[in-house]
């Protein structure tokens, strides 16, 4: 297929289908809008960008879908306090997504055609983000998400679809590999839930292991569907010397229970990601057996005072989060710590990228897409909290620092951090090859 | 670790999983028996349960026991009052229509997963069980809780079955499922006997969600595996058939447990499913059951 | 019958009509609403007419969807295989699991196809490596057009769904005014009466089930054609729901009643999240309220006050 045919067949007939409303109408509106055109023009500088915001506000993504929001809410003040973007003000347009693929798709349609704005931004979700991500490619709107999947970089995806404000579960996996091996032991068992998340775990982090010299000698899958986790434990062969685990959605914190009162006090090396704790307190009853264990983390969720990051105090506060990852109107409501920043840090990729672009208005979108595709460092500051990342154009993928945290005293301490280079992999993908 | 271990492990979470459900089955079953009514909501009922466990015991600081205590008595009270309420204003005026009342409760299970989700929020939220033992065991540890919910359960089940069987509003609920029409005529209040079969089969699975949630956590889509569960469990057994329930229960609570520790868990759910639907198939009626009527 | 036949002409004419003057919102919304009518005028066949009421028509939907999706992802093949190799998927699927199911009846029926359909939820995501889970995947663009039509584009994808829908409305009239048509409400109303009259209920139940299915696998492999994305979501539960919530809303036992269903229910969740962010709350208010006014669906009680002779 040309990179003319659907477009232009897009345009002739979209205009056909109106012909016969718009001939009819035309005449008196341009005889209406003659006398205003003049005022149109500056009003039009002043005009907001609208930026659509597809949230996960119900469903089993709503407990990030509010952090989601408030983290974008503040990014968007602290960037209209700062002027705004081009000088024109930025205003959020929230539709809720219900987490479903399906809503995904219709909420995409509803910003670029119903809202009008000029990019959708914000999803987290996998299968939110791959079931909209057709319809975004079809209606020719930058959609830029927070989702740390791998869809992004796989290639499966098309050129309207970045993700320039975290990094993906494949570099994240691959960086950590180092590290497990070398200080917490060789032998590996694998506890992870049995769909596309979880199998990306087992994949990444098993080619990466053998290429340490460690091996990964048990994969346990957990069905989705589960909510008793007491019964697999047994199958953790006794040789084991690390322990990961990796579990999404409402059964975590049954899982992490059943894991300390399985093991006791003797038990391996536990490492494991912070998406299995994200929202959840550290203090919560039956917690206390994570004493000792190790946690990835993109964004230490308590503030380290070392000086490791030099805004994280200026980002807690304009979002609202205490010195232990909490709300500061309520310190049992903790946050996403290691997802959310992504919101903010992309909101001003988004700045950056239509400033450089000269972002006027709809009309402009392909040469936002190939102004953020242009772009290959975003080093560290207020816009960046979380730390410098790089960004591959041709991947539309960021890569960063990771950081790896012990519990201590029912608090997270950064024991690691990794370099960008531990976390890079061959691209899979050129986007820019592909059609605008 | 040896298969007689695995064996063991698998066994005593299918029994804590078969208590909790065979409990949460009997509200349907009641519910199904005497009204004729599929309470679709019958999984937010439950939800709510463990919602307001999680409420009142936070509430009531400092001995988990007190809180759990007051849960165990407020949460299921407060959930059979709701769910009468909703049997006069709605199910009643539908004049217990069988799909006009499926129809209902899905929106009231939408009405109730909506109010969780807003005034308790979507994070899962733990309770602290009332007491905190492990009891060892070559290997691994068990917790001490699990094994009193089982004891519960039994102990809750005896006194539904004391209830239904041996007192006069046991009687008079019989009746009323027997025949309607004849009952009506004999003076007894149907109405009222239907509204509080609603509510004793809504208390029923928040009785059961104040005792699982202490190894679990509250959480406003929890209503879901419950209730899917407990349907199965219910026809597997029987229409009607108390017995036959809790029989269903111990059955599907306890296979899930051990074929997951023969095949791979996924796949071993898959069969599990498939076996249950064919028992089905090959027997409409249930273990125990009837001919529906 | 004039009237009837005309009476159906006439929604597909104004559907036809109404691509040349919605405004673009609603246009690309009424196109998804069209493709889930077909979903729920299947099921309607199976519910309204036949009485039997399935929790596990997301199964059918899916075999459709993944029947296309996944043969034009292997292969290669375009939109027009792609679509009938889902739609086979369907009709086998829907025979395979109707001669089992139809075993029992009632809540037995429900319970039955709901725990066929958990295990072909449960299927899409064991296939992980083939199916990816969850996350599903994306069919090629360039794939999606029949005789070098381009399904993705606005225009074509609407009057493709118009189409499909024109071509199930036509014969799900043709079904239900057939001799067939009227045995399947004999056997809803008096299943033993009519096996007293000499009719096998077995095989007529088996035969509605499975063009229920077939319009199912229709609308899925539809549905994955036309937006491009196949995944997990729509073999779950809320997938089976959905058409029963369509059809009772619209009307049980009426052939247009889906489609007033199928786009109430849409512009109720459209509109009242774009208001609140309990949206939950209204539909759920909205199905209770519903059933307690017009318990027959909209449809099915403009039948009943004003025109009885809707079919």
């Amino acid at each position: 297929m040309t990179d003319q045919g659907p477009k232009s067949t897009t345009q002739k007939k979209q205009f056909s289908r109106r012909d016969t409303l718009k001939t009819v109408a035309a005449g008196g509106l341009a005889a209406a809008a003659l006398p205003l055109a003049g005022r149109f023009n500056q009003a039009h500088s002043a005009e907001p960008i609208r930026i659509g915001f597809q949230a996960h506000r119900t469903g089993i993504g709503a407990a990030y879908g509010r952090w989601y929001e408030r983290t974008t809410m503040a990014a968007a003040q602290l960037i209209n306090d700062g002027g705004g973007i081009n000088g024109r003000p930025v205003e959020i347009v929230t539709e809720d997504d219900g987490t479903d693929p399906k809503r995904g798709a219709e909420v995409v349609e509803k910003f670029a055609i119903q809202h009008k704005t000029d990019i959708v931004f914000g999803t987290l979700f996998s299968h939110v983000v791959i079931g909209s991500a057709p319809r975004a490619g079809e209606l020719k709107i930058p959609y830029f998400v927070v989702s740390e999947g791998h869809h992004v970089a796989s290639g499966k995806l098309n050129r309207y679809v970045l993700q320039p404000g975290i990094t993906d579960v494949k570099s994240q996996v691959s960086s950590m590999a180092p590290w497990v091996s070398g200080n917490l032991g060789k032998k590996v068992t694998m506890i992870f839930p049995d769909f596309a998340f979880g199998h990306d775990h087992r994949d990444y982090f098993s080619a990466a292991m053998a290429a340490q010299g460690g091996e990964v000698i048990e994969k346990i899958a957990i069905p989705p569907t589960e909510t008793n986790f007491f019964k697999y434990f047994p199958r953790i062969p006794k040789e084991t010397e690390v322990l990961y685990h990796v579990m999404v959605g409402p059964g975590v914190l049954t899982f992490v229970k059943e894991m300390g009162q399985f093991f006791g006090g003797d038990r391996p090396e536990i490492f494991g990601f912070i998406d299995s704790l994200e929202a959840v307190d550290l203090a919560s009853p039956g917690l206390e057996a994570l004493e000792g264990t190790y946690f990835w983390e993109a964004f230490p969720r308590y503030a380290q005072n070392d000086g490791s990051n030099p805004h994280d105090a200026f980002y807690r506060e304009k979002v609202g989060v205490d010195a232990n990852g909490a709300s500061l109107n309520d310190p049992k409501d903790i946050s996403t710590y290691s997802h959310m920043f992504g919101c903010w840090e992309t909101l001003h990729i988004i700045k950056q990228g239509m400033e450089a672009a000269g972002y006027q208005g709809p009309d402009d979108r392909a040469k936002l897409i190939e102004a953020v595709e242009s772009f290959t460092e975003f080093p560290e500051s207020q816009a960046h909290p979380q730390g410098m990342k790089t960004f591959n154009g041709k991947t539309h993928q960021a890569f960063g620092i990771q950081n790896i945290s012990k519990v201590n005293e029912g608090k997270l301490g950064v024991v690691h951090r990794t370099s960008i280079e531990d976390s890079l992999y061959e691209p899979e993908v050129d986007y820019t090859q592909m059609p605008l | 670790m040896d298969y007689g271990t695995f064996f063991l492990i698998a066994s005593m979470e299918g029994a804590v999983q078969a208590a909790v459900l065979a409990l949460t089955a009997l509200g349907l079953s009641l519910v199904f028996g005497v009204m004729r009514v599929v309470n679709v909501a019958h999984g937010e009922f439950y939800m709510l349960g463990a919602v307001i466990a999680y409420w009142v015991s936070s509430q009531i600081s400092g001995s988990p026991l007190l809180g759990f205590m007051a849960a165990l008595i407020l949460s299921p009270l407060l959930v059979g009052v709701l769910a009468a309420v909703a049997d006069r204003l709605i199910l009643k005026r539908l004049n217990y229509d069988p799909e006009a009342t499926i129809v209902a409760t899905i929106g009231l299970l939408y009405i109730l997963q909506q109010a969780a989700l807003t005034l308790h929020g979507p994070v899962p939220t733990a309770v602290a069980a009332p007491f905190d033992f492990y009891v060892r065991f070559p290997g691994f540890g068990y917790s001490g809780y699990k094994l009193f919910v089982i004891v519960a359960c039994i102990a809750l089940m005896l006194g539904t079955w004391f209830l239904l069987a041996k007192t006069r509003i046991g009687l008079v609920m019989r009746a009323t499922q027997y025949d309607r029409e004849t009952a009506q005529a004999f003076g007894i209040p149907v109405d009222r006997v239907y509204a509080g079969v609603f509510a004793l089969g809504a208390a029923l699975a928040a009785i059961a969600a104040v005792l699982i949630v202490p190894t679990q956590q509250a959480y406003y889509l929890m209503g879901g595996d419950p209730l899917l569960l407990s349907f199965i469990v219910v026809i597997i057994g029987g229409l009607g058939s108390l017995r036959g329930t809790v029989v269903a229960a111990i059955l599907i609570g306890m296979s899930d447990g051990i074929i997951s520790t023969l095949f791979e868990p996924t796949l071993a759910k898959m069969i599990a499913t498939a076996l249950v639907a064919l028992v089905l198939v090959f027997r409409p009626t249930g273990l125990f059951g009837t001919v529906a009527r | 019958m004039n009237r009837i036949l005309g009476l159906h002409v006439g929604v597909i004419a104004l559907l036809l009509a109404l691509h040349f003057v919605l405004p673009d919102y609603h246009h690309v919304s009424l196109a998804r609403i069209l493709v889930l009518t077909v979903y729920a005028l299947g099921y309607n066949l199976l519910f309204g007419y036949t009485g039997l009421l399935s929790l596990g028509h997301a199964l059918f939907f899916a075999a459709g969807l993944y029947g296309a999706g996944m043969s034009m992802q292997a292969y290669g093949w375009t939109a027009g295989p792609g679509f009938l190799f889902g739609f086979s998927c369907a009709v086998l699927m829907a025979l395979g699991i109707g001669l089992l199911a139809l075993r029992t009846a009632g809540v037995s029926f429900m319970i039955v196809t709901l725990m066929f359909s958990q295990v072909g939820y449960l299927t899409t995501l064991y296939f992980n490596e083939h199916t990816r889970g969850d996350e599903g995947f994306v069919i090629p663009l360039e794939l999606r057009q029949v005789f070098s039509i381009d399904l993705s584009v606005e225009d074509t994808r609407y009057l493709a769904a118009l189409a499909l829908f024109a071509v199930a409305v036509l014969i799900k009239l043709a079904i239900v005014r057939s001799p067939t048509g009227r045995i399947l409400v004999a056997i809803r109303e008096n299943e033993e009466r009519t096996r007293m009259l000499g009719y096998d209920p077995f095989r007529y139940k088996l035969t509605a089930l499975v063009l229920s299915g077939a319009f199912a696998g229709a609308s899925g492999a539809a549905y994955g054609i036309l937006f491009g994305y196949v995944g997990a979501s729509f073999a779950s539960i809320q997938y089976s729901i959905l058409p029963l919530l369509y059809v009772l809303m619209g009307g049980v036992g009426t052939v247009l009643g889906p489609l007033v269903g199928t786009v109430a229910m849409f512009y109720l969740i459209d509109i009242a999240s774009g208001l609140t962010s309990a949206y939950l709350f209204f539909v759920g208010a909205a199905l209770v309220i519903l059933i307690l006014v017009a318990p027959k669906g909209i449809l099915g009680s403009i039948r009943d006050r004003w025109a009885r002779w809707l079919p």
